[in-house]
């Protein structure tokens, strides 16, 4: 039995003006996700790939084209709605991390929950589990600049994942850390994956890393999708 | 997101740029303060002018007369109501009548009557009145040298300064220093003057009429006028004059009103009694009606006049006294004001500064799943708790402002020798209007850039560094 499909992108373009030139950061790409799958897109820099993934995050809107998560066209959703689908059906993590700097771990942690309204009382107790689950539990109280770069991403998985969205969508997590911390990384998100069935798809330029965790490869270069490939050497 | 995470949140972010915030808090509190200081300084000189107004009896007093006097204040009156052969007679039971009208504090007859007295031998020409007790806190004797009357009839007589100059040989000449009201009352306090004076008795029994007697059943249509002297003592010497409503006709000697009316002077109205069909019984030229407060006075002249009686007051004047602290008020509260816009806009340039400082933050905020209106609603309740705490600190600033003009003023009025006054009062709708006010303000000037900052596109945040 198939997965039901969890992204589904038909012919998304999305053009910026720079001046009087026009721009195609992403040009005419279709792409279908069943839920579940672990998705590398991968590419050079300036390929478009981070600007296909802030359109599957809602962060951003196609020019035209669809784009739909878990059958919901983004185009259809008001700011507000889309705001919704970022908080509470992706979780997003950055190559810079994005931690509020005046916010210890916890804080930080707790913020989407805060916005999704949680109870306080329930806050806390959410906040510090999701930190134990990513190794973190006695730093709770530390601020990021205290951190290493490894936890802190470890902590923006932690508040990634703490609203229990279905899909994980991460901007070069490894871009800032070494190879070791990389790894511990890319082992968290593929638990991830695992455990939770959660659908992901990763941007990079490291085909190695791809290679090594993803079940699919999606190859962009110059906005347009050239190439897209099963990946069954991926590490288990 | 819920009211108590954005007011936590905005109270954190608030304390994570202390300085900056803290500078722009305290320019709304002196904006507030300004604000709170200019009004505060109207209410306090409207309230010591009403006062001062509200004690000099000028306006909630209503002059009643009776129409058949022919001299009414009012032509009309006189040509609209009963013809003055049919109105009715000023006498006790009219005077008792106007008294259990509604917001009537005191209805007395107007005794005055001209005399000639004589002080240290010497023969003085004047206008004498009867003062009824209420009169002692009339501020016309708040500079008094020596005292009220210590009973209603007791045989006392306060004077005016002009009449104690002229007591003590006339006013000074053109350039000469104004001898100062101490001076002149010393020599006078406690000596006596002899008052000569007409009284009206009944003819029959004006033998026994004593000066004492206040039975007026004996009285008959025909009269006697004896000639009867008074001696009284001078209790007090007043600068300022308690009748000056009456121009020409004020006194400058006044006695107690019980004793003024004991003494059965013959006023004009008895002579022309004599020959009507009401001259059983004694009548009064004049009434003055006291009245609860200056707003009343209309309604009481109204019930007055259904009396058939004409009426006089200058409630006209308390009504432009009131405008003009209405517009006295508006330009304190203009210039208070001022200040507060001026704070205003460093709410705006604060936010300004705030958004563009954290606009990573907007961005991954907004990336994580906070909404427009949760960013909105967090740059808002920033400003307003800028607002709420410049608020209370401009209230409390503009306060201690206040008393320090008071102690300010004070100090300079009992230099000059001048009784204490409050010019100067914060009430309590003051103080919630000016921290409304304030968070209003505030909130008014954070609308800009909540709004701008609702905006921002998550992307471009996100990309800044």
């Amino acid at each position: 039995m198939s997965s039901p499909t969890a992204i589904s992108l038909k012919d998304v373009c999305r053009n910026y003006k720079m001046g009087e030139t026009v721009i195609r950061a992403v040009d005419g790409v279709s792409l279908e996700i069943p839920a579940g799958q672990f998705v590398a897109l991968l590419g050079s820099s300036g390929s478009g790939k981070s600007s296909l993934l802030n359109l599957i995050a809602g962060l951003d809107r196609a020019t035209s084209g669809k784009v739909a998560v878990e059958n919901q066209d983004l185009a259809a959703l008001s700011r507000e709605a889309l705001a919704k689908h970022r908080l509470k059906t992706v979780g997003m993590v950055f190559q810079s991390f994005n931690l509020i700097p005046s916010m210890n771990l916890l804080e930080n942690v707790e913020l989407p929950l805060r916005f999704a309204e949680v109870e306080r009382a329930k806050r806390e107790g959410m906040a510090r589990q999701a930190l134990q689950r990513v190794g973190l539990g006695a730093r709770v109280k530390h601020r990021p600049s205290e951190l290493s770069g490894g936890e802190q991403q470890r902590a923006s998985l932690a508040r990634a994942l703490i609203n229990q969205p279905r899909i994980l969508l991460a901007d070069e997590p490894t871009g800032n850390l070494d190879s070791r911390t990389g790894t511990e990384i890319m082992t968290l998100i593929r638990e991830f994956n695992e455990s939770l069935d959660m659908t992901v798809v990763m941007v990079t330029h490291e085909r190695a890393i791809a290679e090594h965790y993803a079940q699919r490869m999606v190859f962009l270069a110059d906005g347009k999708l050239v190439g897209d490939q099963v990946n069954t050497g991926a590490a288990k | 997101m819920k009211f108590y995470d954005v007011t936590e949140l905005a109270f954190r972010n608030l304390r994570e740029s202390l300085l900056r915030n803290s500078l722009t808090t305290v320019g709304i509190s002196v904006g507030v303060a300004s604000l709170v200081a200019m009004l505060s300084l109207g209410v306090g000189l409207q309230q010591l002018a009403g006062r001062k107004l509200e004690k000099s009896g000028l306006f909630d007093t209503v002059i009643v007369t009776s129409r058949r006097d022919l001299r009414g204040y009012e032509h009309d009156q006189e040509r609209n109501g009963p013809s003055p052969a049919e109105s009715p007679v000023l006498d006790e039971a009219a005077r008792l009548k106007m008294e259990q009208l509604p917001a009537v504090k005191e209805a007395y007859p107007d005794i005055r009557f001209v005399t000639e007295l004589r002080f240290d031998g010497m023969p003085h020409l004047t206008m004498v009145a009867g003062l009824p007790d209420s009169a002692r806190t009339n501020d016309a004797f708040d500079g008094m040298q020596g005292t009220f009357f210590t009973s209603h009839d007791a045989p006392q007589a306060i004077i005016l300064k002009s009449f104690a100059e002229e007591l003590q040989g006339g006013t000074p000449k053109h350039g000469e220093p104004e001898p100062g009201v101490a001076e002149l009352a010393k020599p006078l306090l406690g000596k006596t003057i002899i008052l000569r004076y007409a009284q009206r008795a009944a003819a029959q029994t004006s033998a026994n009429t004593s000066l004492a007697s206040d039975d007026m059943s004996a009285m008959e249509a025909a009269y006697s006028v004896v000639s009867k002297e008074l001696t009284v003592t001078i209790a007090g010497v007043t600068d300022l004059n308690p009748d000056s409503m009456r121009g020409q006709a004020g006194a400058r000697v006044y006695l107690p009103l019980d004793l003024a009316e004991s003494l059965h002077v013959v006023q004009t109205s008895d002579l022309r009694n004599v020959a009507s069909d009401t001259a059983g019984t004694p009548t009064y030229s004049t009434v003055s009606v006291r009245v609860t407060s200056a707003s009343k006075v209309p309604q009481v002249e109204a019930a007055i006049k259904k009396l058939g009686f004409n009426t006089f007051s200058i409630t006209d004047a308390t009504k432009s006294v009131r405008q003009f602290f209405a517009v006295l008020d508006l330009f304190l509260g203009i210039f208070g004001s001022l200040a507060l816009a001026v704070a205003s806009i460093g709410i705006v340039n604060t936010l300004v500064m705030a958004i563009l400082e954290r606009r990573r933050e907007i961005g991954i905020m907004k990336a994580i799943g906070a909404s427009d209106n949760d960013v909105k609603g967090l740059f808002f309740a920033e400003a307003g708790a800028m607002g709420v705490l410049g608020g209370l600190l401009g209230v409390a600033l503009g306060w201690t402002i206040g008393q320090l003009i008071n102690l300010g003023t004070n100090v300079y009025m009992r230099r000059h020798d001048f009784p204490p006054e409050k010019v100067w009062l914060v009430p309590w709708w003051l103080v919630g209007g000016a921290i409304l006010f304030s968070i209003l303000v505030s909130l008014l000037s954070g609308l800009y850039p909540a709004s701008r900052a609702a905006r921002l596109d998550p992307v471009q945040a996100l990309r800044y560094e």
